[in-house]
């Protein structure tokens, strides 16, 4: 059985839509385009995409074999020292580990948050709008502004989480949420998946827009309980779009800065500091560029894998 | 030509005409970077600037404030990218970096001998690398021990204290009389605001942070005792525990809201908790003295906390840049926005009308600590050696490792380069 909502589209098999694209069967007068004509036309784009993609990675590959201080001096070819150099350094094995940390807490998090909700809203509740437009607002805020307001809520003075567990009796003094290695970085994870478990929500209600009704109701005749409807009908539709939203949350993830650098710039004893405050810090505060910029290659190379990872889940996935 | 197009002639030829005076009269436009922390405040410093624009009509001034903690990297972003900046302020630790990297311009030949002999000695210190200077020095300042006279009365104490275990015994005596229950507020975050308290309790010790080769010392002596006092105040639950999260303005709220007896800080912070109202509880109760030393080993503890303006190289208005720059560093100026920062300027200090005003005690404190400035090394790799001993310190209060440990750990990476 198919399930497709996307028939519409699927059904112009390639050959049309590339004669389309021609202009053949829309202005039969013009004359099509030579493959010549197509490309001076993408030329344009390509060349500033080069210039400001393409050139800057080039760079950025060289400079990781160098010993390049920032600004100025070229500096030296030194092979693969400064990647072997990292791979040894106990600070980038420990970056790399607060990165993952922070990853699959917060992605795994906000998937099961954002499916759970995205369910929540679907229903026939009231208010459902009001909800929904609600959801957007921790998304729509900008990071910084999240952190500030997290940073606040955390303060170990005045904070209002101290005052609200303080009266729950669930903590007799209050507490330094983000002054203890203990609990900064699960601090920041959470005051990050609060901002972005909306997104996986979002996109989730927006997947469940595509499963019929008449299914549902089917599978509920049939004496289908709430999690058999899940996994037979719902699950399948919002598999994809949920896989998508699980890569865009991981890559944003493991290259998380701007929360961290506002909430704790990676302390107290480093114990927030993900790769790429690690990265900022060699390449900018300690003018080590050539260093810095080995350190975000073998971050590029991470989020390659990952996304390599995800392709090929995707595509051994049933159509939806 | 019809009557539209007379119409947009006459126009553009009254435009013309209108605009020929402003060519004349030529726009030099600067862009400077200050911070909004500490020291002279972001109003403070448009008002100012908006003075200086009133008398000198062909200079416009674009002004950008960014944190204490993002000044550094923005001067070195803009001078690995080319430019950017015409003025900008920077940190006592940062001229031997700057100077080596060639980011900021040799200013030497700009200054005169009155202005030289002028400016407090440990001004210069900010701007002054291997007898070069690469800027003009504009505030000076050091950290103070900031306390609540209302809460020392309460707890029968008389005077404040004349040395660092007495700064403890006090904050005793307010813990146990249930006054407050952590006395003393810090801010160790792990930030350059760890090293400038570890700096002031490292002259009170007697410590230094490196020796005469530039390779560190602060695992042996004054430094290692230091740092034991800092954690030993956490043990003993004076210090307020939340202080390894708290930068300056953590611990100017926490002292304004009456939950501290005692804190290090800025110049800055006298006048806020002080005379601000609308930002302190404590208002009318603020002491403030030079922070003391420890019996046998000093009588005083400070850290060089000045700044100075300077020109980044790539700057094509140097000379509106340095008109600029001395307008805001002249006696004048300075002597106007005195209980932000602290003059550069000698004269101040001795001004009579000054000695006699409303805020003799912090110009006291003031004269007692400029008098002796103590420094951070001056190393052109200052940040990354401060970003270790930062981890260092804070391994130690945090209890992850004794406090020799820690220290002798980062010496050695440090010393390994």
């Amino acid at each position: 059985m198919s399930l497709s909502g996307a028939e519409g589209t699927s059904s112009l098999s390639p050959s049309r839509l590339a004669r389309a694209a021609a202009g053949v069967g829309i202005g039969r007068k013009r004359r099509a385009l030579t493959a010549r004509g197509r490309l001076l036309l993408i030329l344009p784009l390509m060349a500033v995409l080069l210039a400001v993609i393409g050139w800057p990675l080039v760079d950025t590959v060289w400079l990781s074999f160098t010993d390049a201080p920032l600004g100025g001096a070229t500096g030296n070819f030194v092979g693969i020292d400064n990647y072997l150099r990292a791979l040894r350094a106990p600070g980038f094995l420990r970056a790399l580990g607060v990165t993952a940390l922070f990853t699959v807490l917060t992605v795994s998090i906000e998937m099961v948050l954002g499916l759970c909700v995205g369910l929540l809203l679907d229903m026939d509740l009231k208010g459902r709008a009001f909800f929904r437009f609600l959801l957007i607002v921790p998304w729509a805020l900008p990071t910084v502004v999240n952190a500030m307001a997290w940073r606040v809520i955390y303060n170990p003075d005045f904070g209002a989480l101290n005052a609200l567990l303080l009266q729950l009796g669930l903590i007799d003094k209050y507490q330094s949420w983000l002054g203890s290695p203990a609990t900064a970085l699960f601090a920041i994870a959470a005051a990050d998946i609060w901002k972005t478990f909306s997104l996986v929500a979002l996109i989730t209600l927006a997947g469940l827009q595509a499963v019929p009704r008449e299914l549902r109701e089917a599978a509920a005749i049939d004496g289908a309980g709430f999690f058999a409807r899940f996994r037979a009908v719902t699950l399948p539709v919002i598999l994809l779009p949920l896989s998508i939203a699980a890569v865009l949350r991981m890559i944003e993830a493991v290259k998380v800065f701007d929360i961290i650098w506002v909430m704790t710039r990676g302390g107290p004893l480093d114990s927030t500091k993900s790769l790429s405050i690690l990265i900022y810090q060699e390449a900018f505060s300690f003018r080590h560029a050539g260093y810095g910029a080995s350190l975000a290659m073998l971050s590029v190379a991470l989020s390659l894998l990952l996304i390599a990872a995800y392709t090929r889940a995707l595509r051994g996935q049933p159509r939806a | 030509m019809g009557w539209i197009g007379r119409q947009a002639c006459a126009t553009l030829g009254i435009t013309l005409l209108l605009s020929l005076p402003g060519a004349a009269q030529a726009q030099t436009t600067l862009n400077a970077l200050f911070m909004a922390q500490a020291g002279y405040s972001e109003a403070q410093i448009r008002e100012m600037t908006d003075a200086f624009q009133k008398a000198h009509s062909d200079i416009q001034v674009k002004l950008e404030f960014v944190p204490y903690e993002a000044l550094h990297d923005k001067i070195t972003l803009a001078s690995g990218s080319g430019g950017g900046y015409d003025v900008v302020l920077f940190d006592v630790i940062w001229p031997a970096e700057f100077a080596a990297n060639n980011v900021l311009t040799d200013v030497t030949d700009r200054i005169d001998a009155k202005t030289r002999s002028g400016v407090q000695d440990g001004a210069w210190t900010t701007v002054d690398y291997k007898g070069r200077s690469y800027g003009m020095p504009w505030l000076m300042d050091s950290k103070f021990l900031f306390y609540n006279k209302a809460m020392l009365e309460k707890a029968g104490i008389s005077k404040p204290p004349a040395s660092w275990p007495e700064v403890i015994k006090d904050a005793e005596v307010l813990k146990q009389k249930g006054i407050v229950e952590y006395p003393i507020v810090w801010s160790w975050s792990q930030a350059e605001a760890i090293i400038c308290d570890y700096a002031v309790l490292m002259q009170a010790f007697g410590g230094k942070f490196v020796d005469d080769n530039g390779k560190p010392a602060f695992q042996t002596g004054g430094g290692v005792d230091a740092l034991n006092f800092m954690v030993d105040t956490l043990k003993n639950g004076t210090t307020n525990p939340h202080s390894t999260e708290y930068l300056e303005e953590d611990v100017r709220r926490v002292f304004s809201s009456g939950q501290a007896a005692f804190a290090l800080n800025w110049t800055y912070m006298y006048d806020q908790a002080n005379n601000n109202a609308k930002e302190s509880q404590v208002t009318g109760q603020v002491g403030v003295i030079a922070p003391p030393g420890v019996e046998g080993k000093s009588t005083v503890s400070t850290v060089n906390g000045a700044m100075g303006l300077g020109i980044p190289t790539g700057s094509k208005n140097k000379d509106a840049a340095w008109t600029y720059i001395t307008y805001l560093a002249s006696p004048e100026v300075e002597t106007k926005y005195a209980s932000a920062a602290p003059p550069i300027w000698k004269a101040y200090y001795d001004d009579p009308a000054v000695k006699n005003g409303p805020n003799a005690a912090l110009l006291e404190a003031q004269s007692k600590s400029f008098a002796s400035l103590f420094a951070r090394p001056f190393v052109v790799d200052y940040q990354q050696f401060s970003t270790r001993l930062q981890q260092a310190l804070q391994q130690a209060l945090l209890g992850q490792a004794s406090a020799e440990d820690a220290l002798k750990s980062a010496a050695s990476d440090l010393a390994g380069g």
